[in-house]
């Protein structure tokens, strides 16, 4: 799996041109004139994006602005029709698949929470540990100190380490959140996309998922997608506003917020 | 010591350490029943009882076969009885091949099907059966080959739920029509049948028959603890993230193709295995063991006895198949409804089928000691 990351460099930036090719170089995620239509409806519409490493970057907008869709398109489940969507630079994304792009380091957190309802959360974070990805030599693992030790960081920072050999399936839906956070937090991403995180959490649970966002966003790049005004201000972060498939505004909270067309579609509702 | 990790695995379930003791039993005391015992003593298991028993643990391997890819990981494959078909049709011409002259025809090389049929020639794919190790190697060759090519289509293609499920009939179904053509080349609607001798032994001879029982026992306890270590390994949690979750384990990087690829392999293997210990016991292979309602039985067994739970299934097949000998003795026309009205019955009211209930039956035991010992415990106070 890591020779298509070793390959892509050579063959997707060869036809830039050395301009464009060191703006990109800029961005972690780089998104430029992106469209996707489903049965002729726009979902996204010329959408440009540019997020930098180690940034933190909050995305709202009404529901059917597109963010989940964008997301798809990010991580290889959606093709666009039209537009550069370029990881680390110069990987081409367009060009992988679901599983490639997760080991080359996009983590996802689905708007529905989804975890391994079956499995205890112990395994779920299990499976999610950055490294092996083949089925077979998943025959003969065997469980070592070292990753148990992982697996128990891993739970004390998303405040389950109580739960560990409960089956997934009994956690409360914002454990269930949490539990998916640190299944992504386990992959090792450099890049983090959440959907929506804190839907269904109590307002206590919501300050929470905020706090270990931004703990996380220390050493990680994280999207993070959502409605929740007063957790959107907990984070901090530059502010990025959908409609309709495109960029309606960017900027500070308080930027964004002020803005008549933002006002007009989202907030004003 | 990588593979001994890995049986360990399989062998830490309660279950199935109960399930290998009473097969072992059953392999050891089959044997005694039947010739230390002198008939005439209430204990004596009569001679044909042996095939039979045997024919039900050829069963009981098909289910487990089943379990391991519709328990574990979601696909429900109605198409798996043309696995064991397959395996029998490998098992059945090293059969044909050791008649040799002994056949009617007197033919040394060709069976007698083929003279009948004014061949002049063995077909190519006939070449190398007379050999029981390149038999023995066809057995599985033949259904893993099949499963790898359906399944690396279907699954890359992301064919799952009922599609696949019809797509697997379809399977099954083709090659029924096709084995039933004379001109294949496997005896037509006759199928392959009138077997001597097996690696030397005469097939109807007692001995041969308990043999034979006691190498399905066998079989059937390695592919338990085989099965059971696969699915308590890491690959088995995977397996189940896949069922449970497929698109979130793509998006942490697993490719779930190729984690359903294997088990499918597996499970045809197995299949096959079981299919070619059936035909020597029952003396008989033909185009009906590709019938679609043959793989939709499986089905039911292994629903009888609880879906992904392994011992289960086996327990569901030879329950199932001991009614049905039974019941087609005694009420031969009302088979097919008892079977219906009992998958009905399980699917309402044994969600997880026998092995379900006992669980079930053991919890809430626990549960009543629990309770009864606290409220004691209250009074003591
Ligand atoms: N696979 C799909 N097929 C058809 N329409 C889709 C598909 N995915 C998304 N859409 C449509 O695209 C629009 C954007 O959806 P989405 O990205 O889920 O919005 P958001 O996450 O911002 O609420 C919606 O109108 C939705 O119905
Ligand atoms: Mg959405």
């Amino acid at each position: 799996m890591n020779d298509v990351m070793e390959k892509t460099p050579a063959t997707a930036a060869g036809s830039q041109h050395p301009a464009q090719r060191e703006h990109k170089a800029k961005f972690l995620l780089y998104l430029s004139g992106v469209s996707v239509a489903f049965d002729g409806f726009k979902a996204i519409n010329n959408l440009s994006l540019f997020l930098e490493p180690g940034e933190m970057r909050a995305i709202i907008g009404p529901n059917g602005a597109g963010k989940t869709t964008m997301m798809d398109i990010i991580t290889g489940k959606t093709r666009p029709d039209e537009g550069e969507v370029f990881f680390d630079g110069d990987i081409d994304l367009t060009k992988h698949d679901e599983a490639d792009i997760a080991n080359m380091g996009i983590g996802r957190k689905f708007q529905k929470p989804t975890v391994f309802e079956t499995l205890s959360v112990e395994d779920n974070i299990l499976l999610a540990l950055a490294g092996q990805r083949r089925a077979l030599p998943a025959l003969f693992y065997r469980s070592n100190a070292a990753d148990m030790a992982k697996i128990g960081e891993i739970l004390d920072t998303v405040r389950l380490s109580d739960r560990r050999q409960d089956l997934a399936a009994n956690l409360s839906h914002g454990q269930k959140q949490w539990l998916e956070i640190g299944m992504l937090l386990a992959q090792k991403p450099k890049l983090l996309l959440v959907d929506e995180p804190v839907a269904g959490m109590t307002d206590s649970e919501t300050e929470e998922t905020a706090k270990l966002l931004r703990e996380i966003a220390r050493e990680q790049s994280v999207v993070v997608v959502e409605h929740d005004m007063h957790f959107v201000r907990e984070l901090g972060v530059k502010v990025t506003c959908l409609h309709e498939g495109s960029v309606l505004a960017e900027g500070s909270l308080d930027h964004v917020s002020s803005n008549q067309k933002v006002i007009d579609v989202y907030l004003g509702r | 010591m990588i593979f001994g990790h890995f049986l360990k695995q399989g062998l830490a379930s309660r279950y199935v350490q109960v399930a290998v003791l009473i097969l072992l039993a059953v392999a050891v005391m089959v044997p005694v029943l039947n010739l230390a015992v002198p008939p005439g003593n209430p204990f004596h298991l009569p001679d044909h009882w042996v095939p039979l028993l045997g024919k039900y643990l050829c069963y009981a391997m098909l289910a487990l076969a089943l379990d391991l890819v519709w328990g574990f990981c979601g696909i429900l494959s109605l198409g798996h009885a043309a696995f064991f078909a397959l395996g029998g049709y490998a098992m059945g011409m090293y059969l044909m091949r050791q008649i040799g002259s002994r056949g009617v025809y007197g033919n040394p090389v060709l069976p007698d099907f083929m003279v009948f049929l004014n061949y002049k020639e063995l077909p190519w794919f006939w070449y190398g059966f007379d050999n029981f190790w390149f038999a023995a190697l066809m057995v599985v060759a033949v259904p893993s080959l099949l499963a790898f090519v359906f399944g690396w289509l279907a699954f890359r293609s992301r064919v799952a739920g009922v599609y696949l499920s019809i797509i697997t009939q379809a399977m099954t179904y083709a090659l029924l029509l096709a084995f039933f053509r004379n001109d294949m080349g496997f005896g037509g609607n006759n199928g392959l049948t009138d077997f001597k001798e097996i690696i030397g032994f005469d097939v109807s001879a007692g001995s041969t028959r308990l043999g034979l029982f006691v190498a399905t026992a066998l079989f059937l306890i390695a592919s338990l603890v085989i099965i059971s270590s696969v699915v308590a390994s890491k690959y088995g949690k995977i397996l189940v993230a896949v069922r449970d979750a497929e698109p979130r384990t793509r998006f942490i990087g697993y490719r779930p193709e190729n984690v359903k690829l294997f088990a499918f392999v597996l499970s045809a293997a197995i299949a096959g295995i079981a299919g070619a210990l059936y035909v020597p016991q029952v003396g008989i292979i033909n185009p009906g063991e590709f019938a679609p309602a043959n793989s939709i039985e499986v089905v039911v067994w292994t629903a009888v006895g609880g879906r992904g739970t392994l011992v289960g299934p086996i327990l569901g097949a030879i329950l199932v198949n001991a009614g049905k000998s039974w019941f087609t003795g005694v009420l031969p026309e009302f088979w097919l409804f008892a079977l219906g009205g009992l998958f009905i019955f399980v699917t309402l009211f044994l969600p997880k089928g026998i092995l379900g209930l006992i669980g079930q039956v053991k919890a809430s035991a626990r549960a009543r000691r629990e309770k009864r010992a606290a409220e004691q415990q209250v009074l003591a106070e």
